[in-house]
């Protein structure tokens, strides 16, 4: 009896361990992001007598790429919900459902790159696309990750069902989430609207 | 087809030239040595399941030292180098090296010592040290610890490689500033290597520091408040906290750095738009803090030993944590002093001047209470203390030539040139250099179980401090006459050669400082009954390290103490020792190879990324994402020893100790004691035929 109450106080103390190093991870994670984001402010300009990036926007298509990922992050969010209340059907329903938003957000973000390269916008042809197609791709190279992390965690759930090593996991993967989501309102901000301020 | 499969490798790539033959065959010789040995003891096994797959900070710590003292050889070497070329190329004669390979060899230097050398050494104290000093049995991430090790050496292997691939290592300095390491001006493979070895290295750091600032903020023994903590720790807490703040800004320029070179992005380029004045920016963000990262530690490590050696308590323990926090915040608004003559303007150039004079403020209250520590101390000048008391001398004078930079005006004189190397060569060998190896004389009884030898390491101390002022004074002259850093040739109407030939001398003094140091390791090991630590507190220490036996069992502590006061053991020794041990079951984690298998792909994948081979890239990152999903998933990381084994194995080592014959009275032997003794064992093996019997 004593043993077992000393095995889950070392589990907890772990579990709180993890978490906290996690947020410092997602901390040193956004400080990348943060050159990212400043270089993109010093170079968005340097167009290079190539076309500006107001003109090859479409405001649409990244306002639903906003509310594609918000809505994940919603779902995600829902995920935990059910992981607290130990339903497995419910969490591989709800992740499975941010999965796939996680993934119809990375086809829209592609058919933009898509675009531009088609249009003969490649990142070779200027600093300011240079940095557009950095921020934005390392985003999208976060959410594919993400997506990788969430497909096997889901997998290893719907084999071995919610255990605390599992569920460990899908409490880090939804912060990881949500944090995405975060730079991704940024990303909507600083790189879409405020192109056309 | 060819290139599909090897990218730009061809048989051009082979070494060809002196210095890369010799690298490479040196290396393959070294590498053969090693494998005969292991065969012949029969150690494979060994080596793989108890030290390159271990989890142990102790054993990892160890490796850390053993690779970063040896690095410490290869980038001596290139000082030497340095320093020959300097003394020889002046007016008609222009040395033994081109223009070229000059340049790569100073690079290699920097990057060397700095990355492979001053990390590999402070993180090695980290490890070993820390978890001992604040009560823990292990990191809060035991795998993130050897992966990051692992992508150290990575690193290691990276920064040499180009000798048997390449043949070129980077041209550029050791920040490889843009737009010179641009594919326009830089088209080997110099500058790729150069950016996956830091790349790969500054990974596996960042790693470290998350992994340290859990472990810090979350693993002290019960009782073990922040305001309790050891010194060393706190050094170490603040250096991590800035190595998590600073070097996802490596990475990161790293990274578009890279993006620039391999698919002809124009981030830093000079043409298509881009701005090569971020780079600059960006880089020193991280270049600056980074010695202060070093430096921290160092400053822990004399606050123990100051204390310790003067039988004191820290004066004014509570302004020196001030002072280290001070250090860390103030070290992140100091980068632009590197490059005041950029042009950014008068008043930003006030304001980055008046920040770097500030941060002398900190690092005062830090030296003076250091000085107040021995104010009526008795102090024992074993050669740790010797180490602090060069320290001060040095550093205090190399932080007053740093305020004279700190000056905008006197910078746009003294910038780049040798006076800036002297500043900085004296804060890093005064500070850094003589704070690791404070640090390893003073624990090295509690690592390998036996004291070092005092007398061979007061003469290396000796050599190291004369042979260094002999070296770098004539810098700072040479440097106030005009003479600019990174020079191969000069002409010889400055008259600057007998300075320069000075210097040279002085390179080769410290040369002999580190040759009796490794003569000081082999006497120790030789008289290693004479200079055995049975107690486990050699020093008469004040922290929790000293707590426990030396070497520690592989779960540090049995019985974790319970800590009330800051200097933790001195206190318990006041109230009679240590209570006696009740036992419990202790949890330890497993031994993985996985970070060798991960930092191997991530390796690969480095190297095919450096000869752009894509298909190999490729491989090498979803051999990563693979490595790393195998062992995530993992459930099954720890074991338990129960209550009664960890009673066994106590009692087994205190009856080995009793034993043990108290330590014979003899002196440590001198350099002529050493000298006989080797001969004589030397001829003894060729007379005997002895090497039969091994």
């Amino acid at each position: 009896m004593v043993k077992e109450h000393e095995t889950e106080n070392h589990e907890a103390q772990a579990d709180d361990r993890v978490a906290f190093g996690f947020w410092v991870y997602l901390m040193t994670d956004l400080l990348m992001f943060a050159v990212l984001f400043a270089t993109f402010a010093v170079l968005r300009g340097n167009t290079f007598g190539g076309p500006a990036l107001r003109e090859l926007f479409s405001l649409p298509l990244a306002l639903t790429e906003t509310l594609i990922l918000l809505t994940s992050s919603f779902t995600a969010g829902l995920g935990m919900l059910a992981v607290r209340r130990g339903s497995k059907n419910q969490v591989l329903t709800w992740f499975g459902i941010t999965f796939l938003l996680g993934l119809a957000f990375l086809g829209f973000e592609l058919k933009e790159f898509a675009e531009f390269i088609h249009e003969g916008h490649t990142w070779q042809s200027s600093a300011s696309l240079s940095s557009f197609f950095t921020l934005v791709g390392t985003h999208g190279l976060h959410i594919t990750s993400g997506l990788l992390w969430m497909g096997t965690t889901l997998v290893f759930i719907w084999k071995r069902g919610l255990n605390s090593h599992l569920v460990r996991k899908l409490t880090l993967l939804s912060l990881f989430w949500h944090f995405l989501d975060i730079v991704w309102i940024f990303i909507f901000t600083v790189v879409y609207l405020m192109a056309y301020v | 087809m060819k290139e599909i499969l090897l990218g730009k490798l061809n048989g051009h790539a082979l070494p060809h030239e002196w210095f890369t033959i010799g690298g490479t065959v040196a290396f393959v010789l070294l590498a053969l040595f090693a494998v005969i040995v292991l065969t012949w003891t029969k150690r494979w096994t060994w080596l793989w399941k108890e030290w390159l797959t271990s989890v142990d900070p102790k054993k990892i710590g160890i490796m850390y030292f053993l690779v970063a003292g040896f690095m410490l050889l290869r980038g001596g070497l290139d000082a030497i180098m340095i320093w020959l070329q300097q003394a020889l190329s002046s007016g008609a004669s222009h040395g033994y090296l081109s223009a070229d390979h000059f340049q790569q060899i100073f690079t290699a230097h920097g990057n060397i010592m700095v990355f492979f050398v001053a990390m590999g050494f402070v993180f090695g104290l980290i490890n070993y040290i820390v978890p001992l000093q604040i009560g823990a049995r292990d990191l809060a991430s035991p795998f993130l610890n050897t992966l990051g090790f692992w992508l150290y050496i990575g690193g290691v292997i990276m920064v040499n490689m180009f000798f048997a691939l390449g043949g070129e290592y980077a041209a550029t300095g050791w920040l490889a500033i843009a737009p010179l390491s641009e594919t326009q001006f830089s088209p080997g493979v110099g500058v790729d290597y150069w950016i996956w070895s830091l790349q790969i290295s500054g990974i596996g750091t960042t790693l470290g520091g998350i992994n340290f600032v859990m472990t810090i903020l979350k693993m002290r023994a019960k009782g073990m408040t922040l305001w309790k903590m050891p010194m060393f720790t706190w050094g170490s807490l603040c250096s991590m906290l800035m190595v998590i703040t600073v070097f996802p800004l490596l990475t990161a320029t790293l990274f578009l750095l890279f993006l620039d070179r391999y698919f002809g992005m124009h981030f830093f380029t000079t043409g298509s738009g881009g701005n090569a004045m971020m780079y600059t920016n960006l880089i020193w963000m991280w270049g600056h803090p980074e010695v202060y990262i070093l430096v921290l530690p160092a400053f822990g490590v004399f606050s123990e030993v100051v204390s310790a050696f003067s039988r004191k308590r820290l004066a004014s323990y509570k302004s020196q944590v001030a002072g280290l926090i001070g250090v860390t915040v103030f070290a992140l608004s100091v980068w632009l002093h590197h490059f005041f003559t950029m042009g950014a303007g008068a008043d930003v150039n006030a304001f980055f001047g008046v920040m770097t004079m500030v941060i002398a403020i900190p690092t005062s209250v830090l030296v003076f209470g250091w000085i107040a520590t021995m104010y009526k101390g008795r102090i024992r000048f074993t050669t740790p203390m010797l180490w602090f008391l060069g320290f001060i001398a040095t550093f205090s004078l190399g932080g007053l030539a740093g305020v004279m930079l700190a000056v905008p005006p006197a910078d746009f004189q003294l910038h780049n040139s040798l006076f800036l190397v002297a500043h900085f060569h004296t804060m890093v060998i005064g500070g850094v250099l003589f704070g690791i190896f404070c640090g390893i004389n003073y624990w090295f009884p509690k690592i390998a179980g036996f004291r070092l030898n005092e007398r061979i390491g007061r003469y290396s101390f000796w050599f190291w401090i004369v042979g260094f002022f002999v070296a770098f004074v004539p810098l700072y002259v040479l440097g106030l006459m005009g003479a600019t850093r990174r020079l191969d040739h000069y002409d010889a109407s400055t008259g600057w050669q007998p300075l320069f030939i000075m210097s040279f001398i002085g390179g080769l003094i410290i040369m002999v400082g580190v040759a009796l140091q490794v003569v000081q390791i082999i006497a120790s090991v030789i008289q290693k009954r004479q200079l055995r630590d049975t107690t486990g507190d050699p020093w008469d220490g004040r922290t929790l390290e000293w707590a426990t036996a030396s070497p520690p069992p592989f779960y540090n502590f049995a019985v974790i103490p319970e800590v009330t006061t800051r200097d933790a053991y001195f206190e318990i020794k006041q109230n009679g020792g240590l209570p006696k041990p009740k036992y419990e079951d202790i949890r330890m984690p497993r031994n993985t190879a996985a970070g060798i298998y991960v930092a191997a792909f991530a390796f690969i994948a480095s190297f095919a990324f450096v000869w752009h081979i894509n298909w190999l890239a490729i491989a090498g990152i979803v051999g990563v994402i693979l490595c790393l999903i195998i062992r995530t998933f993992n459930e099954d990381t720890e074991y338990t020893i129960t209550a009664a084994e960890v009673e066994k194995l106590e009692e087994r080592r205190q009856k080995k100790h009793a034993a043990a014959k108290p330590p014979e009275d003899a002196e440590d032997m001198g350099l002529w004691e050493f000298i006989k003794i080797v001969v004589t064992w030397a001829l003894d093996v060729i007379r005997n035929k002895r090497w039969r019997t091994w």
